[in-house]
């Protein structure tokens, strides 16, 4: 706890931009979910702050005319869990955004904080990331599109400058397209509690062989990871429980769970396992797939 | 009438629309506050303290060290002082601490103008401390080359000479020859069982606040629950006469048995007086009431015992180590405890209960809902379990054939217990639940998602009675418009004493409940004694007191109104209003007004009783649970769960429930998540937070049934018996059965979350084989 030094509200994203540019030491504010927590553990970080949270233009939810998702840096996560646009092209990020937290929570926490926080556990990251999102961020130079993989750099850091912002998250139409999709956070709680692991799925099927299948997970490596290798093994193949209990193995190759003292390794290893044959199972069968 | 019946809460309305006052929504101008610096090992001495910069800090009031403090030592539980001063607590605290037993422990304070000032004045303290070795366990405090945590207390009760090094309190009983008993059984077992660190997480956390209105007094509000008690132990920690304390307790918000202890009251007693009077509040963090106030006992249960094939039980050996962290609290009173309240469940059985109870350089531990018995039961019932298995008897069937009925004599006293319905509330449990269904159909089951049923069950006391004295109070005024308002000594806590305070009232007094007032706020200057709320004692207790009083108010209202009316005292009755022969009615308010004003007769109208009671009465039920395990996912869900329970007669059913439900909840979360981690080699704490402490939340807690059997208890002034801890003592052991049923896995440490069910699953050999045979389920993350 401090005092604050500096507080101003920002009205667009142009003038966030400006005050950014102006006061080198400000950082953004949105929901304020995690920067208030981190204020209260006496993060100097945060000591003068923009203040993002009525900015119009991070608000919106839209498909563009290429049939590309736009989902506003400023969306709650309660706003996400209601609307028909995500609801209809890419329930997976509802569903994640469903768990986030508790409903106070999900009533201030954006989806740009969320993303932008860059924590390993961040709820809606495996739905982004299987979603092959785009990070749209504008800075004193223009905006710049970053697919959300190279956004994580490390825990807790973001490829974002001190005087940029993100104003949306863009999912193109092949990425959601004909796809169903699955969430599943493990955690120790139902409500209120951080990740174990996270894990999501998106699959779409060509017939009766899967024709693509992206999987990812949360608290699984340092940063959210799809398990490519995994995916390249499924593509072209029948579902079935033998390809489920493959997976469970193969999803390991590209992650490193950590051991520490809130899930030790093995635990987390054993539970990346076992979310992998769910939760694939049942996005298999969201995209009309069946496990033979 | 009035008792009986579901009679809403008297403070429901204000507590739901946010007018309740707690202790600090109310202030005063100038008011300070003051902040703790809490030591960053587990383990050590100060070297060197500097507080030169905190001084130079504008808007800090004051910095203290524990060079400041005085020297006499106190004990903080809440215990009603003991005449005999072998049996009080041990005396091993001061204000602020040189020696360092625990991570937080209380070095130095500062007051300031507001918080963010308080906080910074900390970040200037310099402190240099030598580590030592931390004692995390009972093994580690007795090893040869460990350190003394206490070398200056005197444990009164048993010189420190005559125990072993950091052991703070042993006892033992024995009612027949339990080692016989199992040798002669056809069967006999022998287990470990062992439990956590648990913490109360009441919502409101510990804040206390004091001035002095004059030279000499001290006053201190508190969230406490034992005004009375604390106003003892301040005096006796700041060498001032009791009559110069006063302790006032608003509406509190939760205590469970964390706040069955003096906590900051001295401290903030202290500061006042030194800062010339100031109001000083002292409100602690979230994490500082976790890891800073008090924890439940972790306690390792040794249990053998023997039975015969035909489900008699004939030997009962339970040894306990427990472990009481950095200071004494309630020290051993809860190992002991423990085995007086587990006593009257199995009373026709030999019993030998050891239990020894030893300092550590963990948080200390103290009074949490149901003191002991929970630990102690977890293992007891969990070897029942083991000894129905051996025999091949159904776990409910084993129970009732060893359980107590009435005219059994107590283990310990040997006097016949008056009221026992354990054996009533299984066969009703088994009813409601269709224990034999349920049993029949999970009996054999593969794959990866299984279910199971289990069943525990308790015996409880009433109050603290043969150990302590039970007092309680009650003072009674007429007011002018014929309404009463009622004072006693009883905490309302949450539990809903206050609620049946009024219906007692009203039901002796013949009045509407509408009528009667509970003073909420409880002021140790003019509130009638009563120790305070623990031991599950509160309505057992003040109930004689109230019916007394009501009793006695009544006589002089029927005796006024005689004086007015002429008619003789015999033919007169209350029934809202007085009435008499031939429909005679007089209003209480005229009575009142009369009482009052006439200037020939009458007073004030009032009664006052203070009651000591000389008796306990044992309280009886248990936890059906039926359970859905996933294997692979490692959890646990519960399906249904039921109490039911012998309370005696239940005075107000739905605030009965409002118990039974809180204390399954919390038993729930003793069972599944609730653990407070240290780290292995340092000793310093993990998770003193809400996140990584897992308190389940309304998500995580199923729905729970609750059922009664109604006893009538003699002994107790309305034939009740206690209900406020009760409830959370089964369901940790019944879950525990029940995933033994379902898995064939048996877990003898709490809790049973998912990192610990991964373990014995793994080690079973479940995982690998299901990971095979885990099929397509819909929902299973939903
Ligand atoms: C009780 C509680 C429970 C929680 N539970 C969960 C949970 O279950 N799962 C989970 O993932 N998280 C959880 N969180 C964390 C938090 O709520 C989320 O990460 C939330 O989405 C953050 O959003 P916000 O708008 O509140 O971010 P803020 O706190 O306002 O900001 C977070 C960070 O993002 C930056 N930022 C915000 N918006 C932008 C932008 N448009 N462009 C660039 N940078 C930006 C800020 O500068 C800051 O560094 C919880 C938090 C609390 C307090």
């Amino acid at each position: 706890m401090f005092a604050i030094e500096k507080y101003h509200k920002a009205a667009t994203v142009q003038e966030t931009v400006e005050l950014l540019s102006q006061n080198s030491e400000a950082h953004l504010l949105a929901g304020g979910t995690d920067v208030l927590v981190k204020l209260r553990e006496g993060h100097e970080q945060f000591k003068q702050l923009i203040d993002i949270h009525d900015v119009q233009e991070l608000q919106s939810i839209e498909m563009l005319d290429d049939g590309t998702l736009s989902i506003g840096a400023g969306v709650s996560c309660t706003r996400l869990i209601r609307s028909e646009i995500v609801q209809a092209h890419i329930p997976v990020l509802a569903q994640a955004a469903n768990m986030l937290g508790g409903p106070q929570v999900r009533n201030a926490a954006t989806l740009g904080g969320n993303i932008c926080n860059g924590a390993p556990s961040a709820e809606n990251a495996s739905p982004l990331v299987v979603l092959d999102a785009q990070v749209n961020i504008v800075g004193p130079n223009g905006s710049r599109l970053v697919p959300i993989t190279e956004f994580y750099l490390r825990p807790g850091k973001v490829d974002l400058e001190q005087n940029e912002i993100v104003t949306d998250f863009r999912i193109a139409k092949e990425s959601y397209e004909n796809t169903g999709g699955e969430f599943c956070k493990y955690a120790m709680r139902n409500a209120m509690d951080i990740a174990t692991i996270g894990c999501s799925v998106i699959c779409r099927m060509d017939e009766d062989r899967i024709e693509d299948l992206h999987i990812a997970y949360t608290v699984a490596a340092p940063v959210p990871t799809r398990c490519r290798t995994a995916e390249e093994m499924c593509k072209g193949q029948v579902p079935s429980k033998a390809l489920l209990n493959d997976l469970a193995k193969v999803v390991h190759e590209d992650l490193k769970p950590r051991d520490s003292w809130r899930a030790s390794k093995d635990f987390r290893v054993h539970v990346i396992s076992t979310l992998a044959e769910r939760v694939t199972e049942k996005a298999i069968i969201r995209a009309g797939g069946i496990i033979a | 009438m009035a008792i009986g019946e579901s009679v809403k809460r008297v403070d429901a309305a204000a507590k739901v629309t946010g007018r309740t006052r707690f202790a600090s929504d109310n202030t005063m101008p100038g008011m300070r506050v003051a902040h703790y610096l809490r030591s960053p090992i587990a383990h050590g001495y100060v070297k060197s303290i500097d507080t030169s910069k905190v001084e130079e800090l504008i808007g800090v009031d004051a910095v203290f060290t524990f060079e400041d403090v005085p020297t006499v030592r106190f004990a903080t539980a809440g215990h009603a002082y003991n005449l005999e001063a072998a049996k009080r607590d041990v005396e091993d605290r001061l204000l602020l601490t040189r020696h360092v037993r625990y991570h937080g422990d209380e070095i130095a304070v500062v007051v300031a103008e507001d918080d963010l000032i308080a906080k910074q004045a900390l970040s200037l303290i310099e402190v240099e401390y030598e580590e030592y070795p931390p004692i995390l366990t009972p093994e580690d405090a007795m090893a040869a080359d460990a350190m003394e945590l206490h070398p200056d207390t005197q444990n009164s009760a048993l010189p420190s000479s005559c125990l072993p090094k950091n052991v703070i309190g042993s006892h033992e009983y024995s009612n027949g020859d339990a080692a016989d008993g199992i040798a002669n059984a056809d069967v006999s077992l022998e287990g470990t069982y062992q439990t956590q660190f648990q913490h109360h997480c009441h919502m409101e956390t510990v804040v206390s606040w004091a001035y002095m209105d004059d030279t000499d007094h001290i006053v201190i509000e508190s969230s406490t629950q034992i005004p009375h008690i604390c106003r003892r132990i301040v005096a006796q920690a700041l060498e001032m006469p009791i009559g110069r304390v006063r302790i006032i307790k608003p509406p509190i918000g939760g205590g469970f048995g964390n706040k069955q202890d003096v906590l900051v009251e001295p401290m903030v007693g202290f500061l006042a007086s030194k800062l010339g009077g100031l109001p000083v509040r002292l409100e602690l963090t979230r994490e500082e009431c976790i890891s800073g106030t008090r924890v439940r006992h972790p306690f390792k249960v040794k249990v053998r015992a023997g039975a015969d094939r035909d489900g008699t039980l004939k030997g009962l050996e339970i040894d306990v180590t427990s472990n009481t962290g950095a200071y004494a609290s309630h020290g051993h009173s809860i190992a002991s405890a423990a085995g007086s309240k587990i006593a009257p469940l199995y009373p026709r059985t030999p019993i030998h209960y050891k239990a020894r109870t030893h300092y550590t350089t963990l948080p200390a531990a103290g009074a949490m809902r149901a003191y002991g018995a929970p630990q102690a039961t977890f293992a007891l019932d969990g070897m029942m379990e083991e000894l129905a298995r051996e025999i091949e008897m159904d776990p409910v069937d084993f129970r009732l054939k060893n359980g107590a009925v009435a005219g059994d004599p107590h283990p310990i006293s040997g006097k016949p217990i008056v009221s026992a319905g354990v054996i009533e509330c299984l066969k009703k449990g088994r009813e409601i639940f269709n224990w034999d269904e349920k049993r029949k159909e999970y009996a054999e089951q593969d794959g990866p998602i299984r279910r199971g049923v289990g069943v525990a069950c308790f015996s409880y006391g009433s109050n603290t009675w043969p150990v302590a004295v039970e007092i309680s109070g009650c003072r009674m005024i007429l007011n002018q418009d014929g309404s009463v308002n009622v004072q006693t000594g009883a905490c309302e806590i949450g539990q809903g004493s206050d609620t049946v305070i009024t219906q007692i009232a009203a039901e002796y007094l013949g009045i509407p409940e509408a009528k009667v007032k509970v003073l909420q706020t409880l002021d140790t200057d003019s509130t009638p004694y009563d120790p305070g709320a623990f031991a599950s004692r509160q309505t057992y207790v003040f109930a004689h007191a109230v019916r007394q009083a009501a009793e006695q108010l009544r006589e002089k209202i029927i005796a006024h109104a005689s004086l007015m009316t002429e008619v003789p005292e015999e033919k007169l009755g209350l029934d809202g209003d007085i009435c008499g022969p031939d429909g005679m009615r007089l209003s209480l308010e005229e009575l009142a007004y009369d009482a009052y004003y006439n200037k020939f007769r009458g007073g004030q109208l009032t009664s006052e009783v203070s009651h000591k009671v000389q008796s306990n009465a044992y309280s009886y039920g248990c936890t059906f649970v039926e359970i859905e395990v996933d294997i692979p996912m490692c959890k646990v869900e519960i399906k249904n769960i039921l109490n039911v329970h012998d309370s005696g007669r239940i005075l107000n059913p739905q605030a009965a429930t409002g118990q039974v439900h809180g204390g399954a909840a919390m038993g729930i979360a003793y069972a599944m998540s609730e653990e407070l981690l240290f780290d292995p080699v340092t000793g310093k704490i993990r998770n003193n937070n809400l996140l990584d402490y897992k308190m389940p939340t309304c998500s995580d807690v199923p729905e729970i049934d609750a059922a009664y059997v109604e006893t009538d208890e003699t002994t107790s002034a309305c034939g009740h018996k206690s209900i406020g801890e009760p409830p959370l003592i089964t369901p940790a052991p019944a879950i525990r059965n029940a995933i033994w049923h379902a898995t064939g896995v048996k877990v003898d440490r709490l809790p049973m979350g998912p990192k610990e069910l991964f373990v014995h699953f793994r080690e079973a050999g479940l995982l690998g084989l299901s990971m095979e045979k885990v099929g397509a389920r819909d929902n299973v993350c939903d």
